[in-house]
């Protein structure tokens, strides 16, 4: 099964920079269109799946905005009935 | 057969622990973020926030003591590797950091941070390296590039007038009681995951003893240079990284048995 | 403990050593250097901090981060030394951190010479670094008093978060004489609850001297003032020789105070009714005393190492009331004993004049011009 990832981008640090979406390998980030955070930028969010939740956004972005989850695989060390 | 479990979501990541819950007044896209975040990381992974001591410089990075949950003490413009060489001595066991930009570091305060190194005065120099002076509006800096505008080099720095640029860790590298001076990058993962693993050396260092230490980060200034953040990560690779090149500059012997 | 003949420079560094100084910071120059060079010794010996830093700058400024951290700290200069720690002191004074200066006052202005002079007076006392703040500046006249003074400026400044300044020239920092050192006093180990120390299970500690929002440096400056205001209450110290009966006053600071008690001697001898008021606080400066002498004066006399700067505060504190005459001499040259007994006889003769400036009719007299 894929790693699912899934990224919260917090509207009280996002600046809408725009770095996470250029680094992001899955290319699955953007900037909102119809968000506008206090500050007044828009900031990013998911766009569709895709996300692994490898992390590289949050290594890029200068607010530490960024939480990310990921549904970990783990396979069991000794086999079942085997 | 083999049976694979799907657990619920772990987190990967989240916000350090060392950095204060409040918005920072750098612009959209400024590495100093960057740098920011990856100290408070390594901090918060030694365990160390409740023993560090930071100074303060004078750039778009003065307010840095609003931004990390430890004490701080304010420097005048220049004068922060003197200022922690006074915490440092009175007490030597705490974690004595300085934060400083090309301004602060490498024009007005190069005397005071080529002495401390010079002395080997255990501290750690965060040195950003953006090519101009952001707080101010973007006026040269002694790290300006040859050509690059800048407000005060409207039509590029020439050199016949204003000189050449300086590179501040291979300059702090020729010093004996400097310990650690390595230049890294901010421009992409990689660099960044780099840069983190420099920071955790430098503290290191730090911790048990060994001297000087300096980290060199090359940033970008988006709002000064006139250019959208990713643009400036590709200006940053593409023209700052030939004239100050990634890498080690001076790595003493004890320091280089260092295990991070 | 017993008296020894002792050096001025190395009595005030043993001094601070014997009141807890923690860490010293300094930059050798000429007349204060053995001052640098006895910290040099004695704080490795006894496990304390010493740095000789690249230059006065550096100094103040690791004696700002050492302040911060609530320990007892102190640096010395002299004349172009202080002027380059200015903006230090300015910062060290915003941020309301106590820390000790001693200035071994020498010709000026400029690079000068090496000699004695009393001209910082303007500079250590009216500021020097920009913003509204105030020093609480200590002038001694032997060496006696040059190491209780310097163990109280420790006191002083902790108790007000203040700077203190113990002020000098350069004869007093290079004679010799007996005086006595007090016991040595344990450092500290303890620290204050607002310094920078790492903030192990409390909130975070910032000195900082920003206050970016003017209402908030307007408060910021309205504390410092009312600091000073306390200390203007509380810390004024003078010492007044003949002055019962007294009817001419004669008024100076340091080595000139102490030469002109040389001819408050000889004058009373002569019969002249006149005394010494010797100010030892300059900051604050016994304004008061000095203005309640007008009752019985019929003029003043201040004698400095300088062009006539503590001259305004007497003249201030006088407000017209009295005569006051001026007599200085500067540039390192020190004034002698007889000199200053031609200005007190000029007085019992009735030569004060409440009319122009003294220092207009002083020049004259001194470069003959007319």
């Amino acid at each position: 099964m894929p790693v699912q990832g899934r990224v919260v981008i917090s509207e009280l640090y996002c600046k809408g920079c725009e770095l996470c979406v250029g680094a992001c390998p899955q290319k699955v980030l953007r900037l909102s269109t119809e968000r506008i955070t206090s500050k007044g930028y828009h900031p990013a969010e998911l766009a569709g799946d895709g996300c692994t939740g490898c992390g590289i956004c949050a290594v890029v972005c200068p607010e530490a905005a960024i939480t990310v989850y990921r549904q970990a695989v783990r396979r069991p060390t000794a086999a079942v009935g085997a | 057969m083999v049976v694979e479990q799907i657990v619920p979501e772990e987190i990967v990541y989240q916000r350090p622990r060392s950095l204060v819950e409040c918005a920072t007044h750098y612009c959209p896209g400024c590495t100093h973020g960057v740098a920011h975040r990856i100290i408070a990381e390594v901090i918060d992974e030694m365990g160390l926030r409740e023993h560090t001591i930071g100074v303060a410089s004078v750039g778009c990075s003065v307010f840095a003591y609003n931004y990390f949950d430890f004490d701080w003490v304010q420097a005048p413009h220049g004068r922060a590797p003197a200022m922690a060489t006074g915490v440092k001595r009175v007490l030597p066991d705490r974690l004595v950091i300085t934060y400083q930009g090309d301004g602060d570091m490498a024009s007005i305060g190069m005397t005071e941070v080529v002495h401390a190194a010079a002395r080997g005065e255990n501290i750690t120099v965060f040195f950003i390296n953006n090519a101009n002076y952001g707080m101010t509006g973007g006026q040269m800096a002694p790290t300006t590039l040859p050509g690059q505008k800048t407000t005060s080099s409207p039509h590029g720095r020439d050199v016949e007038l204003a000189g050449y640029p300086i590179r501040a860790s291979e300059l702090l590298a020729t010093l004996e009681g400097a310990a650690y001076i390595v230049r890294r990058s901010l421009h992409d993962p990689k660099n960044i995951r780099l840069a983190k693993k420099a920071v955790r050396t430098a503290l290191e260092v730090q911790r048990q003893g060994l001297g000087f230490s300096m980290v060199e980060m090359l940033s970008i200034c988006p709002t000064n240079w006139g250019m959208s953040p990713n643009q400036a990560l590709q200006w940053l690779a593409e023209k700052m990284i030939p004239y100050y090149p990634v890498g080690d500059y001076k790595v003493s012997a004890s320091v280089a048995q260092i295990k991070v | 403990m017993a008296r020894e003949l002792l050096k001025g420079n190395e009595a005030i560094a043993e001094a601070a050593i014997r009141a807890g100084l923690q860490a010293y910071f300094g930059y050798p120059i000429t007349p204060q250097t053995e001052l640098l060079e006895w910290m040099s010794h004695r704080m490795p010996e006894l496990g304390r901090a010493f740095v000789q830093a690249e230059s006065e700058l550096g100094a103040i400024n690791m004696v700002y981060g050492a302040a911060c951290t609530g320990a007892r700290v102190m640096t010395s200069s002299s004349s172009p030394g202080i002027s380059l720690m200015m903006e230090g002191l300015s910062y060290i004074a915003a941020t309301e951190v106590p820390v000790v200066l001693v200035d071994v006052m020498r010709g000026g202005p400029g690079l000068g010479n090496i000699a004695p002079a009393q001209s910082d007076y303007n500079q250590i006392v009216h500021g020097g670094g920009h913003g509204d703040y105030h020093t609480l500046v200590l002038a001694p006249a032997t060496i006696q008093e040059a190491i209780d003074l310097t163990v109280l400026a420790f006191d002083l400044a902790e108790k007000y978060r203040s700077i203190a300044v113990v002020l000098l020239d350069g004869s007093l920092g290079q004679m010799m004489e007996p005086a006595e050192l007090p016991p040595m006093r344990p450092v500290r180990q303890t620290f204050p609850a607002w310094a920078a120390t790492g903030a192990v299970g409390r909130e975070r500690n910032v000195l900082t001297s920003i206050y970016l929002d003017p209402p908030k440096e307007e408060e910021a400056n309205l504390r410092l003032l009312r600091r000073w205001q306390e200390i203007q209450s509380h810390e004024v110290r003078f010492r007044e020789y003949f002055m019962e009966d007294a009817r001419f006053v004669v008024v100076g600071f340091g080595s000139a105070g102490r030469v002109a008690l040389s001819a408050v001697r000889q004058a009373r001898a002569e019969g002249i009714p006149v005394g010494l008021l010797r100010p030892i606080s300059l900051s604050p400066f016994p304004t008061r005393q000095i203005a309640a002498l007008c009752e019985r004066a019929e003029a003043f006399l201040v004698v400095e190492m300088n062009a006539g700067q503590m001259l305004e505060d007497v003249r201030l504190a006088v407000n017209g009331k009295r005569p006051v005459e001026f007599y200085g001499r500067l540039g390192g040259v020190m004034p002698f004993p007889d000199e200053i007994l031609g200005e007190i006889r000029r007085l019992a003769a009735g030569e004060a004049s409440l009319e122009g400036h003294p220092r207009d009719r002083w020049l004259q007299r001194l470069t003959g011009s007319n």
